[in-house]
């Protein structure tokens, strides 16, 4: 197995290469640290995987050597896959939500979100309800409605306690309180 | 002997001819043919919009109802043309909208497009009806707000695969408060949510809508609703498949599905979940076409899916569905003419990789009208290809990925040159073909002997050397796009083949061994090629020989384009020039 640093001439041109990708998307190119162009130099070997120079990101499983537009999927296509790849690793992005009252429940994927208010505005669409203000130390205040959600450890937690990102990778589930049983809940973190 | 068809015998006759091979053709046959056509013609298409200029072409098409436009080139889709490389629709729709207004169809594709210029068509062409943009960018929904609220006609609005700066569903409410001429609508690509009110309402009063495409944000609940109020759809892109619903809810989407009478195309379903397959099964059996490529579900729910969809004639699916799935298909859809089989992004290193070759062997066995195929697949065989090529020599769209940058046959450890030979060889109408895994000189022989009717050839990482590239350009006769990434041939065969090139619409070149000096001798010989150097660094302070990291080689009669990025370099035609950047942007 050759590696691909032989040709000297393109070391440097890698060093220097432009960055690609259409703005907004996240297909790993700005976590490329080297960009592997497979030229061999006359010898029919495969590239090496280069391991060194790749960043462990959170991306869930390395790929093994990472080459700017390959395989040739679109990167439309490609952001969609990715969202799915996350899913199916079991990172609880998608969860379940009740409502206390409503006779149904709802499955949202919570990766579709980026921040609290977003969430808060597509429960409030789904449900059709409205939750109030929150406040850091007494919770939300101004609806009989308040949403919660059980952490990986099994306990009930306020929505928007904890900073978004760990929000995201702890909540198994969502549900909607009512009225009198949210005065148990402790808030703050 | 001066026998002249009078005109209007003349264009009753061109009145027949669609294809715009035909009119090229015969508007090369004499003036009065030439003016004759071009007084007639009604649809046009540039297949590269750098090839010809804006204004040239507002002028010679008097009757222009409909402009096909292309920009970038293919390479774009996959991240290897940087940002700000071109195609800006802008110029064109300034030249059509001063000397056409009574333009009707805009469809573009791969090119920049901004909330201007869709103000612009909005404002200039008062009988516009169709504006599809396929992998385009540069636009808001605030453009897309102008056309639904200006354009009175519209009947097509159609966004794939388009990278929109989405501010939010506001621009659906834009469309006219009375009955819409709405026929198809694609909104699919589009990330934000929309108001459900709002595209009930839309629905309701556009009884001429026979295509309709969600976006994801659209969830399972409200489609019940939604097609209630368009049961004549033929085509459907769902939202989001994924929400729960309780029994009633599922029963009355199932009712709503089963009362779509003329729906032949199916789409969307992203993540549909397998409890939801039954909702869909009234649908299948009238069923022409059905993209599942963004449906994770597993072989199993797919066989359940495909055995009922006898008529289907195009499948889109992931590599879940694995061999025994593609075998289902092989016995159920007989009908099949395209399919398309995408990666799921599974790890590359796992054991147990239920897509294999043999898939696509079968397909080929039982789909006997099987014409187009796009196949991702981790390894392949030479045996494989030779039988799938018997199986089907009516192939017209060859494309096989082979994920493995230059994976031999994995039994033999061969190069898979047998393997595309045979492909070449039965498959007499080969119009378009993508070369992969390992790959010698020798394949490029048999394709440049074999495939004679070749209009577009896709290759990376494969090759030894120049005869590569010599192969092609001397013996594919139709070539019309090459495009080649990552492989090691150089100057020679570019520059002994460099009269071919102007028969072509472009050549695109990356990660190989052409040289700065290559391309200027290129650029001197042929004055009606634009030769593109797309780099970082100005070739100027690198020695002749140093490698062009990107180039792109395209005919054009409207000379160098005025609007390249600072890593574009132009090759001038005058040697003591040498690159020019004429950047006025």
């Amino acid at each position: 197995m050759e590696n691909v640093g032989v040709c000297d001439e393109f070391v440097n041109l890698k060093a220097t290469e432009l960055r690609l990708g259409l703005p907004g998307t996240e297909d790993g190119c700005e976590e490329e640290k080297q960009k592997v162009s497979c030229i061999k130099s006359n010898k029919r070997a495969l590239p090496e995987p280069e391991k060194n120079n790749e960043s462990k990101t959170e991306t869930a499983s390395p790929p093994k050597a990472q080459i700017v537009g390959w395989p040739p999927v679109r990167s439309y296509r490609k952001n969609n896959i990715q969202t799915k790849k996350n899913e199916s690793e079991g990172q609880g992005m998608y969860v379940k939500v009740s409502m206390d009252g409503a006779p149904y429940l709802r499955k949202i994927d919570l990766t579709v979100y980026k921040q609290y208010p977003e969430l808060m505005k597509s429960l409030e669409n789904m449900f059709k309800f409205s939750v109030g203000e929150y406040f850091e130390r007494e919770g939300y205040k101004g609806s009989e409605f308040v949403p919660t959600y059980e952490d990986k450890d099994g306990d009930w937690m306020l929505v928007g306690d904890v900073p978004w990102e760990m929000f995201v990778s702890s909540c198994k589930r969502l549900r909607i309180m009512k009225g009198s049983e949210v005065k148990g809940l402790g808030c703050g973190v | 002997m001066d026998r002249r068809f009078p005109f209007k015998v003349l264009e009753h006759i061109f009145s027949f001819l669609d294809a715009n091979e035909d009119r090229n053709s015969v508007s090369l046959v004499c003036k009065s043919w030439f003016e004759t056509e071009r007084r007639t013609r009604k649809r046009v298409f540039v297949g590269n919009c750098y090839a010809v200029n804006p204004l040239k072409v507002a002028r010679r098409f008097p009757k222009m109802r409909s402009l096909t436009l292309k920009g970038k080139p293919h390479f774009a889709d996959y991240n290897l043309v940087p940002d700000g490389w071109g195609g800006y629709a802008w110029p064109w729709i300034e030249a059509m909208a001063a000397r056409r207004p009574l333009l009707e169809e805009i469809r573009l594709k791969r090119m920049v497009v901004t909330d201007e210029c869709l103000e612009k068509i909005a404002a200039s062409f008062r009988d516009f009806k169709t504006l599809v943009l396929t992998s385009c960018e540069g636009f808001s929904t605030d453009g897309i707000a102008a056309i639904a609220s200006t354009c009175r006609k519209l009947r097509d609005l159609e966004l794939r695969e388009c990278n929109v700066d989405d501010l939010g569903g506001d621009w659906l409410s834009y469309f006219p408060e009375t009955s819409t001429s709405l026929v198809s609508l694609d909104f699919s690509c589009l990330d934000s949510e929309i108001k459900l009110s709002d595209l009930e309402r839309l629905l309701s009063r556009s009884p001429n809508l026979k295509s309709l495409k969600l976006n994801r944000s659209v969830t399972l609940d409200v489609l019940e609703g939604l097609l209630r109020r368009a049961p004549q759809l033929v085509e459907l892109g769902t939202g989001s498949f994924s929400d729960e619903l309780d029994p009633e809810e599922i029963s009355k989407l199932t009712k709503a599905l089963s009362e779509l009478k003329q729906l032949k195309s199916l789409s969307g379903l992203w993540d549909l979940l397998p409890e939801y397959i039954p909702v869909l099964y009234s649908v299948c059996p009238r069923l022409t076409s059905l993209n599942l490529s963004y449906a994770t579900v597993q072989m199993p729910d797919l066989v359940d899916l495909l055995s009922r969809c006898s008529k289907l004639q195009k499948l889109w699916v992931m590599d879940m569905i694995e061999d025994k799935g593609l075998k289902t298909v092989a016995l159920c859809c007989k009908e099949l003419r395209e399919l398309r089989v995408f990666p799921s992004g599974a790890d590359l290193d796992e054991e147990d990789v239920a897509l294999t070759e043999q898939g696509l062997v079968s397909v080929s066995e039982g789909c006997k009208k099987l014409e187009s195929v796009l196949y991702f697949c981790v390894q392949f065989t030479n045996a494989a290809l030779v039988t799938i090529a018997k199986n089907r020599p009516n192939f017209r769209c060859f494309r096989l990925c082979v994920m493995e940058p230059f994976a031999p046959d994995y039994r033999t450890q061969q190069p898979l040159d047998e393997g595309f030979k045979a492909i070449v060889e039965r498959c007499k109408d080969l119009r378009r073909l993508s070369v992969s895994g390992l790959l010698t000189d020798k394949a490029f022989e048999y394709i440049g002997v074999h495939a004679k009717k070749l209009r577009m050839l896709s290759i990376a990482f494969a090759g030894d050397s120049d005869l590569m590239l010599h192969h092609l350009l001397s013996g594919c006769e139709s070539l019309k796009k090459l495009e080649i990434r990552d492989c090691p041939f150089g100057d020679t065969a570019l520059l002994e083949n460099a009269a071919k090139l102007e028969t072509m619409r472009s050549l695109w070149m990356s990660s190989c061994f052409v040289s700065f000096g290559a391309c200027k001798q290129l650029s001197q010989k042929m004055p009606r090629l634009n030769v593109e150097v797309i780099d970082e660094h100005p070739p100027k302070t690198r020695p002749d020989s140093s490698p062009v990291e990107r180039i792109y080689i395209y005919r054009t009669v409207a000379g160098p384009r005025q609007d390249t990025p600072e890593f574009v370099w132009t090759i001038h035609k005058n040697p003591e020039v040498g690159v020019s950047r004429l950047s006025t942007r």
